[in-house]
């Protein structure tokens, strides 16, 4: 979203540049506002998760539970984004490529997980295989659990991060066009071989970094989880809900320590998202005049 | 849940080709776009790839989002009005309420402020560490709201680094409302930061030269040309963060204290209710914040089209 | 307003934009500036405006220094490239907002202010447009609000920069019509920027070629085409035909062409190239050879334009290719056909010294 913001060099200008004790006085506002506020936290969890040492970080990071919340985290993630992948990109195609009816619809309930408080999320699931729920009954003599197990905390997660593949894959599609893709087919490639060799590679950035902004909420959601979690240790619980167990229990350096991993992967998103902005910028999409704009 | 790009695209694609129907067959050649396009759509040759990518589409959300939801919705209709009346007009529910929405408000007042402030600083300025600044705003976004809700609630405890210097003076924010707004205002900050921010870039200092060469000087040409062309990207920020602060649950349960009639959310009365197995009660309340979300979501869509109709010129 | 810029320099980073260059504007004159991109003609308009300043020469208004006021100072009205309407107002408002702006004793009041911006639209002729929205309006449009925008103040001077290079060819003719016509009903001091020849010939009295930074050569378009200062101002004028020739034993010579008796002072010179510079109607085309130094070509081709025919010619003695223009009367009794040998003198040639020219646009 910083794409452009070395488009064109900032020159000294005596019109728009403000002054000096402006520029000082702003700066410094908003550099101490934002360390404060952002880096003064990420610090202290460092400094909170060492407090007692490298070994008992590792303690708590190898402790039974911390391993199981992990492996369920991963396992949670490893289905929920390749399916909101192919989402994200069956929708980014249809909307992008072809013309239907109720377009914008389609586009605005994609949006709706967004405005979905996380807590009411989980809630709506309880609502369909809770105990009180719809399906309660076929599930009951089935034997089949989804709330305060694995399959519920899966459709949560699924439900809360449904939007973000699709959200970054949608505008860099309009954008790119259909030119090239029409190339393609008029030199004779299939529809999958034109989606496949021109398509992809030309978007490939956005798909990944929808991959992993979705990655990261998959592995870090706790309100939408936390309600069909139960928080049964070892069994139904995820990171970030292991993290709260901790913490209410007073082991507070465990819960750093364990949070040390989701920082690490915020980061880790962060930087990544840093990198892909450089090389949007290096790489820029040729935007497609349409004619409605240009006869303006 | 950042931008606004992506909706100002789709209505340009729409214009473009709202003559585009897909009924094929009958026109002759033709060198306009839509009948181009149409043309390769035909060449696709067995099978039409829009029915199955939009099928898809279409079944996926469906099953994951818009089933479910009518399903909830449908589950709530079960509820007598009057028990719901009575469950929603409860005092505790009502100053959950209140406080939701004031503290809501508050942190996307404070944000929309120091956000534009920010977005300035970041878009017009250049000094060292402006790149890794830059980066750090999308960390709300980036880490787990229950680290951030424990780190939060850590650092302004009394023993915590900042509650330890306001504590004396009386100023601690942990376990007040005061606590709250603090993490809702973490929680949204990259929302107004990330909407003014490519305003502000495509401003380009041209509107404002024009203004100063019309007589402005620099406050007025910031008053009556410049905040007003931030202003729709300025407001849809605000309502993007308090969206999000009405529903925010996990950053604001660590340090809010949840004491009733003081401190307590609604999204947390939401899991009392589930935790003491009161469903129908849990489900009067998220109907009546699920109400709120869609009337803010309707708000942003309209907002976001305003914005298209004002955007400026050149 | 007089306008005098004397000595002006200014950089950006590395690149020089202005390098000492001198120009004088008399009051109520229309001036283009005209020259390749890079060649400072839209920094030195912004320096005139007061959106840059100098880094060193100076900037005198009236005869008195404007170097370093500010912008707001200078009553300038400025038309920006891309309009810079404001998109949150209105049309009204936008063209009121200079009116808005000025100091309270020289403030209109509301009626004043309305019946002014309504003059204003009416003359740009977008009287019913009062109350939409910039977006709402073709680009065409946008220009002229642009336009009555700056005017509405009662600027000392009229500054556009680019004005119609964001329109399609159509709307930018009619623009220029009605550029010049405003210019005789608002005379006020009138620059602008451009890098088409024939829009600065169309619309302004004087044309000011610029090039790195500095004038080349100003006058009206029959000066600048009739006498060049250099090829460089004949090649951007357009409509003439230039060649990479040299001076050679007491002649100036293209390929085996003689075209003319050396310069003078060069008689004695041994081999200087020089190019040779010929306006597109100043020759003479003939089917049999008078014999006086005529040019033996080959016609390629024939295109007649309205009252006149273009004819592409080939040398036969190493001259390159070139195009010549005759009027209807001179061609229709010959009825030259591509392919056919014709002899050709130019009735006028002008020749400068070792220039290092391109002579690619020759042809």
């Amino acid at each position: 979203m910083s794409h452009g913001a070395e488009r064109h060099q900032k020159r000294p200008s005596p019109v728009t540049d403000d002054p000096l004790w402006m520029r000082v006085l702003l700066s410094g506002l908003v550099v101490l506002f934002l360390t404060g506020f952002l880096l003064l936290p990420l610090l202290f969890i460092g400094t909170q998760a060492l407090s007692k040492g490298f070994d008992a970080w590792l303690a708590a990071l190898s402790h039974p539970d911390t391993l199981a919340a992990l492996r369920l985290t991963l396992l949670t993630a490893l289905i929920v984004v390749p399916l909101n992948l192919v989402f994200g990109l069956c929708v980014a195609w249809a909307v992008a490529r072809h013309d239907f009816r109720g377009k914008n619809l389609l586009i605005t309930l994609i949006d709706l997980p967004f405005a979905v408080s996380p807590v009411i999320s989980g809630l709506i699931f309880v609502l369909l295989f809770g105990a009180q729920g719809w399906f309660a009954a076929p599930l009951a003599a089935s034997g089949v659990k989804i709330i305060f197990a694995v399959p519920g905390i899966v459709l949560a997660t699924l439900f809360v991060t449904l939007p973000f593949v699709a959200k970054e894959l949608i505008p860099v599609m309009m954008a790119r066009g259909r030119g090239e893709e029409e190339a393609a087919r008029l030199l004779g490639a299939s529809e999958w071989q034109s989606f496949w060799h021109v398509t992809l590679p030309g978007i490939r950035w956005g798909v990944l970094y929808g991959v992993i902004l979705c990655n990261a909420r998959a592995m870090g959601e706790f309100g939408a989880v936390s309600v069909v979690s139960g928080h049964i240790r070892g069994m139904t619980n995820t990171l970030p809900l292991h993290v709260e167990n901790l913490y209410n229990e007073y082991q507070s350096v465990a819960a750093f320590a364990v949070s040390s991993i989701l920082v690490g992967l915020s980061l880790l998103t962060l930087i990544s998202k840093a990198w892909m902005d450089r090389r949007g910028r290096e790489e820029p999409v040729v935007t497609v005049v349409c004619p409605e704009e240009e006869r303006l | 849940m950042t931008r606004i790009e992506p909706n100002r695209c789709v209505s340009v694609a729409v214009t473009t080709n709202s003559s585009h129907s897909r009924d094929g067959g009958l026109q002759g050649p033709s060198s306009t776009p839509q009948a181009h396009g149409r043309w390769c759509d035909r060449i696709s040759g067995h099978g039409s790839p829009v029915p199955l990518t939009l099928g898809i589409s279409l079944f996926y959300l469906g099953l994951i989002v818009l089933l479910p939801l009518t399903l909830a919705f449908a589950w709530s209709l079960r509820l007598e009005s009057h028990a719901l009346w009575e469950i929603v007009t409860s005092p505790r529910v009502l100053v959950a309420f209140t406080i939701s929405f004031g503290t809501a408000c508050v942190a996307a007042a404070i944000n929309a402020l120091c956000g534009l402030m920010t977005a300035w600083v970041l878009v017009r300025y250049d000094f060292p560490g402006r790149k890794l600044l830059d980066a750090l705003v999308d960390l709300p976004f980036a880490l787990p709201t229950a680290v951030a809700g424990i780190t939060l609630a850590a650092l302004h405890a009394q023993n915590g680094w900042i509650g330890a210097l306001l504590d004396p003076l009386g100023l601690a924010l942990a376990y007040t409302p005061g606590g709250i707004v603090l993490a809702l205002t973490f929680i949204g900050l990259p929302f107004v930061v990330r909407t003014v921010q490519p305003v502000l870039q495509a401003m380009d200092g041209e509107m404002e030269e024009a203004s100063a060469s019309l007589g402005a000087n620099r406050w007025q040409t910031f008053r009556l040309v410049t905040l007003p062309g931030l202003m729709p990207a300025l407001l849809t920020g605000f309502t993007m963060a308090l969206a999000r602060g009405l529903g925010e649950y996990g950053s604001v349960i660590f340090i809010a204290g949840n004491r009733p009639f003081v401190s307590e959310i609604v999204p947390l009365l939401i899991v009392t209710r589930l935790e003491q197995y009161d469903v129908i009660g849990a489900t009067a309340l998220a109907m009546l914040m699920l109400t709120v979300s869609f009337v803010l979501l309707l708000l942003i869509n309209l907002l976001q089209s305003w914005m298209r109709r004002r955007r400026p010129i050149g | 307003m007089k306008i005098e810029v004397v000595d002006a320099v200014k950089r950006f980073g590395a690149f020089t934009a202005l390098d000492g260059l001198n120009l004088t504007i008399a009051p109520g004159e229309m001036v283009a500036l005209l020259g390749p991109s890079g060649c400072g003609k839209t920094t030195l308009l912004r320096v005139i405006a007061g959106l840059e300043y100098l880094d060193s020469g100076r900037l005198l208004l009236e005869g008195s220094d404007a170097t370093r006021a500010p912008v707001q100072e200078r009553r300038v009205g400025f038309v920006f490239q891309h309009y810079a309407l404001f998109g949150h107002m209105t049309i009204f408002e936008n063209v009121a907002f200079g009116l808005r702006l000025k100091p309270r004793r020289e403030r209109p009041n509301e009626t004043m202010i309305r019946k002014r911006v309504m003059e204003l639209l009416a003359m740009v002729q977008l009287d019913g447009f009062a109350s939409r929205y910039p977006a709402q309006l073709s680009g065409g449009q946008r220009q002229r609000i642009a336009f009555a925008r700056a005017l509405a103040p009662e600027p000392k001077m009229l500054l556009l920069d680019e004005p119609f290079g964001a329109l399609d060819a159509r709307v930018r003719h009619d623009l220029r019509q009605w550029l010049r016509q405003m210019h005789a009903l608002v005379p006020v001091t009138t620059l602008f920027v451009t890098h088409d020849q024939s829009e600065a010939v169309d619309v302004a009295e004087r044309v000011v070629v610029m090039r790195q930074g500095g004038v080349e050569q100003s006058g009206t378009m029959e000066e600048l085409q009739g006498n060049p200062a250099s090829p460089f101002v004949a090649d951007f004028m357009g409509g003439v035909n230039l060649f990479q020739g040299r001076v050679e034993d007491g002649w100036t010579r293209i390929g085996d062409v003689v075209v003319e008796v050396a310069p003078p002072g060069k008689s004695n010179v041994d081999s200087m190239p020089t190019v040779v510079c010929v306006r597109s109607h100043e020759w003479q085309v003939l089917r049999i050879p008078d014999g006086f130094r005529a040019w033996r070509t080959v016609v390629r081709h024939v295109r007649p334009q309205g009252s006149i025919v273009r004819l592409g010619l080939e040398s036969l003695e190493g001259a390159g290719r070139f195009e010549v223009e005759m009027t209807r009367e001179q061609y229709d009794p010959y009825g030259f056909q591509s392919g056919e040998t014709v002899f050709v003198r130019p009735k006028r040639v002008k020749i400068f010294a070792d220039p290092p020219h391109d002579v690619a646009a020759a042809a």
